[in-house]
């Protein structure tokens, strides 16, 4: 059943995301069209647009959790011709709320990350063990391994999600609204983490975020979505302007620049 | 989280079990032994411990030319083993497939109110059985009840409308299954209440059947029943890695390699195997499958890789136990074993909800 199936890309560092005029929705109603995006190797790329306009479809599209037309490719490599398997070896997700488990530990939890990599009916091999207390250490979840995931609290739980997802060893992390539940600094040392893991394992990264700030300030480009199309792709500073804020959200804001990228200053 | 009693707990909020899952497995083991040990020797007639274990011991043995003297003899070891032995072994066989059933049935639509009666299998049994007992011209097939058969094949086939409507309405999610269970279910029981308001003559038989026996319990019971009980129970336990994975949803599931959809309708289907065995030889026992694997969850935590093996252990002598009460409360008289297992059942389990309320 593997035989047909073409290899998957070597496993080192962030591989290249292409897609290629992705049409996706729901029962009859269309939500995405003809979308075409390019992520570089190690790069991190935003999806912003209004509520509705298609992020979390577009990024679970391009899993291969949702139906769609169009080509995803992993450096260069279809994913829709990939087993499952393989797949996970190189995509991993962490979705905006996540099921967390009753009774089970975070270290536990985090295992689950090693799936792919071992047949379904395997234990955990020392290699697992190995790579899953390497990356709870990395995010300061070491001392949480024992202790049950629904004991911990929102940004730890973020945390051990992302440590799952890291897990995996994967060269695209899929991050859907990393930051929904978390306060500023909570939301900013989510996204610093993620921005060091990136830099540290030439990771590629693909978020949807809903904050623009946080959007212009951590990702290096942006993919502004509205009514189900690419509207605006390129430099944080190139698509968040005060025109694209007032044509596609309906917003009155300006855009002021700080240190590190656009910041978006709503105002009456 | 703070911690009350002293010494209860190491790490705030740490499992307290988790170290020591060989103990807990051990003392499941040994709770199973025990119980079926009581279910030979407690009776009408009770039987000698001592020669009841040599007797036992003696017949385990016999295949290695090995004899044990001292054993039963006459009318004692007739009880024994065509009585007792059957019957404790059947009541082990049934809960364990209800329990293991129920926990997989938990796992797979991430639902701890779901048991293996979910998706029609109960109201298919029961319509099956209700139509044999009514109108069946023969008692038997071969060595095989008519009632047994009707039974199985009604909850499979219960099953199996339920997995039909819910794909045809949508796919494999949860709710969409759930929903289409709860319809099928209420359909089949309209149905049966409907074959058995006409046949009122019938009527003490089929309310005993619907509540659950093991009185009628005979070696061909066990044969009938292992060889679905063994492939299911094979099955899922082999599936406890994967329902693991299946526990932080469908998404993230397939994100880790899984396919939800695949996994959910082999764990459903071997569930409903090992639900139609243990209802074709005992008849609708409630609670066992909803209530054993949280019993076992307490115990152990929710790693499905360890709640689906203890839940045969723990379901095995948790059905014993409820069958020797229906035998000896009410001697010479039986009562139904449905009615045990809720009325012991329930104050337990709200008992053990209540002392995890208060040592959290």
């Amino acid at each position: 059943m593997r035989g047909r199936q073409p290899a998957p890309p070597p496993a080192v560092g962030g591989a290249r995301v292409e897609v290629v005029g992705l049409t996706a929705g729901y029962g009859r109603t269309t939500v995405l069209e003809s979308v075409r995006l390019t992520v570089e190797p190690g790069g991190w790329l935003a999806v912003i647009g209004p509520n509705g306009s298609g992020k979390s479809t577009l990024l679970r599209s391009m899993l291969g959790f949702h139906p769609h037309e169009g080509l995803v490719r992993v450096d260069g490599v279809p994913t829709t011709g990939m087993a499952r398997k393989d797949r996970a070896r190189c995509l991993a997700y962490a979705p905006q709320t996540p099921v967390l488990p009753e009774g089970v530990t975070t270290g536990d939890y985090v295992t689950l990350g090693r799936t792919p990599h071992r047949p379904l009916l395997a234990a955990p091999r020392a290699v697992d063990r190995q790579i899953v207390a390497d990356v709870m250490d990395r995010l300061g979840l070491g001392p949480m391994a024992e202790r049950p995931l629904t004991t911990l609290s929102g940004g730890e739980q973020q945390r051990a999600v992302l440590a799952r997802a890291l897990a995996q060893q994967p060269r695209v992390l899929f991050l859907d609204e990393p930051t929904a539940a978390l306060d500023l600094g909570h939301a900013q040392q989510v996204l610093d983490l993620v921005d060091r893991l990136r830099r540290q394992d030439d990771l590629t990264v693909v978020s949807t975020l809903h904050d623009l700030t946080l959007a212009g300030q951590y990702a290096d480009r942006l993919a502004l979505l509205s009514g189900g199309r690419v509207v605006a792709e390129g430099a944080p500073d190139e698509v968040l302007t005060a025109a694209a804020l007032s044509t596609h959200y309906g917003a009155r804001a300006q855009v002021v620049q700080g240190p590190s990228g656009p910041a978006v200053l709503p105002v009456r | 989280m703070t911690t009350t009693a002293p010494g209860a707990r190491t790490a705030a909020g740490a499992l307290p079990t988790r170290r020591r899952p060989g103990l807990v497995f051990a003392g499941a083991g040994l709770a199973l032994v025990l119980a079926m040990l009581a279910g030979v020797w407690v009776g009408a007639l009770p039987l000698p411990p001592g020669a009841v274990v040599v007797t036992l011991l003696d017949r385990l043995l016999a295949p290695l030319g090995i004899s044990v003297p001292g054993g039963l003899e006459g009318t004692h070891e007739a009880v024994l083993m065509e009585l007792r032995l059957p019957r404790v072994l059947v009541a082990v066989l049934v809960g364990a497939g209800l329990a293991i059933s129920g926990a997989a049935y938990q796992g797979v639509f991430r639902n701890p109110l779901a048991d293996p009666y979910l998706l029609g299998a109960a109201s298919g049994a029961g319509l099956g059985a209700t139509l044999v007992i009514a109108y069946s011209p023969v008692q038997a097939v071969g060595p095989i009840g008519v009632v047994p058969l009707a039974a199985f094949a009604g909850a499979l086939l219960g099953v199996g409308a339920a997995l039909l409507l819910g794909t045809a309405a949508g796919g494999w999610h949860s709710a969409t299954l759930l929903l289409a269970g709860i319809a099928v279910a209420a359909f089949l029981s309209a149905a049966q209440t409907l074959v058995q308001q006409q046949n009122t003559d019938e009527l003490r038989q089929i309310y005993g059947w619907l509540l659950g026996q093991l009185g009628s319990s005979q070696w061909s019971d066990i044969v009938l029943v292992l060889p679905y009980l063994g492939v299911a129970c094979v099955v899922l336990l082999a599936s406890g890695r994967a329902l693991d994975v299946l526990a932080v949803g469908d998404d993230e599931a397939s994100s880790l390699g899984v396919h939800p959809g695949r996994l959910r309708l082999v764990v459903i289907l071997a569930a409903s195997l090992a639900t139609a065995a243990a209802v074709a030889v005992s008849g609708l026992i409630g609670f066992v499958g909803l209530v054993v694997p949280h019993i076992v969850r307490k115990l152990t935590g929710g790693a499905n890789t360890r709640v689906l093996p203890l839940s045969l252990l723990v379901g095995g002598a948790f059905l014993v136990l409820a069958d020797l009460v229906a035998r000896v409360v009410l001697a010479p008289a039986e009562l139904p074993i449905g009615v045990v297992t809720a009325f012991v059942g329930a104050p337990f389990f709200a008992g053990l909800l209540w002392i995890g309320a208060r040592s959290r």
